[in-house]
């Protein structure tokens, strides 16, 4: 703890460069994986299909993925790319199925009221199914940040920075409480950006909040 | 492609396989923490996720729980293991735990209470006790979650037991780390395509273990819908009931915990 606060400094050099890496993959996984879910969802053998491939990605040790990524794509070893790519590849694996999944949760009368009040089907996923999908989204969403916080940290044993550096560091010169310092500020980080996520995905979705009344009165007039 | 030429020629060579450093005892070292850390988590998490999902009490301490593990670093808490215990099979095996623990306590506790009500209330009319309920009726009911959470767990404590590594504990680590610090960079994708065939290996065994558990020969799918009734649908939420038999139809394990 003493560490921490004598190093805040650092500690928040690492952290951005932490965010930076574990965050831009979020970003960029949901770009692609929010498409492609929802064109996939209807389709039964494209489904199942990316399913196995996501599952297959998601297979691939992430360590072992940052070390052979730079033979497939034209970056440097140790490069910060490569984190980034892998993880963007980690995280859209894991949205390609929670996106379709999601909008599975939606109910069926409630897309059927859609398509009868005049919605053609892209206008009816963008302002529909996609918006009542987002608390389902968002419980993958967490997971999948937090996970990539606790990988990036990883990445330091060969060399990737961010706050694992100080794991490294204090291992290496035998201080334990600057590895404590580390455990603390990526906990905390992780905790941080999982409640910022919860919070972020209550504001999208107010009508959650109206309450079971409000739930009852959808499910009365579906 | 040059690296992946000498990788491959160094793994199709005998003589690398042999010896206290060799690959074949690598990969027994790496077998060694996975299957420590697998099993422990099974003892710490089925248990609790069982109590959990039978009762419906302490779901919050799941959700919570789960997400605190998640959040804590592995590598951090695995180096400071060493230092604090020295070397051996205790700091991996509590650093591994971290990622064993959540998927396996949010499958068990998923599985076991999303186990269709009507098919626990029959076992309890026919008379069974609580016990029974729970390991005759529920854990079989449960048992393709509970496998799927096995099969997130392990893949996830094979990948990262690469890291002990680091803190001179082998494994196949060993040829990343070494591979990198020497600049040797064929070294270090052997590395990497080894602990990679290994996961999949170990996770198409576990994929077949989880489509052999469903229970039943299809029952789950021919139950006609509609009798599940609509006062029930509307209790437990349409939701829950739609994925969780969506769920049981693929074999697919979630790796969330709903709130």
């Amino acid at each position: 703890m003493r560490y921490l606060l004598s190093h805040l400094d650092d500690a928040w050099a690492l952290t951005v460069i932490h965010l930076r890496l574990s965050l831009i993959p979020i970003v960029l996984g949901l770009l692609i994986a929010v498409p492609l879910g929802a064109l996939i969802q209807r389709t039964t053998t494209l489904r199942r299909l990316t399913t196995i491939t996501a599952s297959i990605i998601f297979t691939i040790p992430s360590l072992a993925l940052f070390v052979v990524l730079p033979l497939i794509i034209p970056t440097r070893i140790l490069d910060e790319a490569n984190v980034i790519v892998a993880l963007t590849l980690y995280t859209t694996a894991l949205l390609v199925r929670a996106v379709p999944e999601a909008l599975d949760a939606v109910p069926e009368p409630v897309r059927d009221a859609a398509t009868a009040v005049g919605y053609k089907p892209l206008v009816r996923m963008l302002k529909v199914e996609l918006p009542l999908s987002i608390p389902v989204l968002i419980a993958s969403l967490r997971v999948v940040a937090v996970t990539n916080i606790s990988m990036v940290s990883v990445g330091s044993v060969i060399g990737i920075g961010g706050l694992g550096t100080w794991f490294t560091e204090g291992y290496q010169s035998d201080k334990s409480d600057q590895i404590i310092a580390g455990i603390i500020a990526i906990f905390v980080l992780a905790i941080v950006i999982d409640t910022l996520i919860m919070f972020g995905g209550r504001l999208l979705t107010p009508w959650t909040r109206a309450g079971r009344v409000g739930r009852s009165k959808v499910k009365a007039a579906a | 492609m040059n690296f992946l030429q000498q990788a491959l020629s160094y793994i199709f060579t005998a003589a690398n396989w042999g010896g206290p450093a060799g690959l074949a005892a690598r990969i027994a070292e790496h077998l060694q923490y996975t299957v420590v850390a697998v099993l422990v988590s099974v003892l710490v998490a089925v248990p609790i996720g069982m109590l959990i999902g039978h009762t419906g009490r302490g779901t919050f301490l799941v959700v919570t729980g789960v997400n605190a593990l998640r959040a804590l670093p592995t590598l951090g808490v695995l180096l400071l293991g060493v230092l604090l215990w020295g070397l051996g099979l205790v700091p991996p095996t509590v650093a591994l735990m971290l990622l064993g623990i959540p998927p396996l306590l949010a499958g068990t506790y998923a599985g076991i209470a999303n186990v269709d009500r009507a098919v626990v209330d029959a076992a309890r009319s026919m008379g069974m006790t609580e016990s029974r309920v729970l390991l005759r009726v529920e854990v079989p009911n449960a048992m393709p979650l509970i496998l799927g959470g096995l099969r997130t767990a392990t893949l996830q404590i094979v990948a990262t037991a690469t890291v002990a590594a680091y803190a001179s504990l082998g494994g196949l680590g060993r040829y990343l780390i070494d591979g990198i610090k020497v600049r040797q960079f064929y070294l270090a994708l052997v590395g990497a395509l080894m602990v990679t065939a290994l996961a999949l290996i170990l996770d198409a065994a576990l994929a077949i273990a989880v489509w052999t558990s469903v229970p039943g020969t299809g029952r789950l799918r021919r139950m006609p819908q509609p009798l599940l009734g609509d006062e029930v649908v509307l209790e437990s939420g349409a939701r829950s009931q739609r994925t969780s038999v969506a769920r049981y139809e693929r074999g697919d394990p979630s790796l969330t915990v709903e709130e």
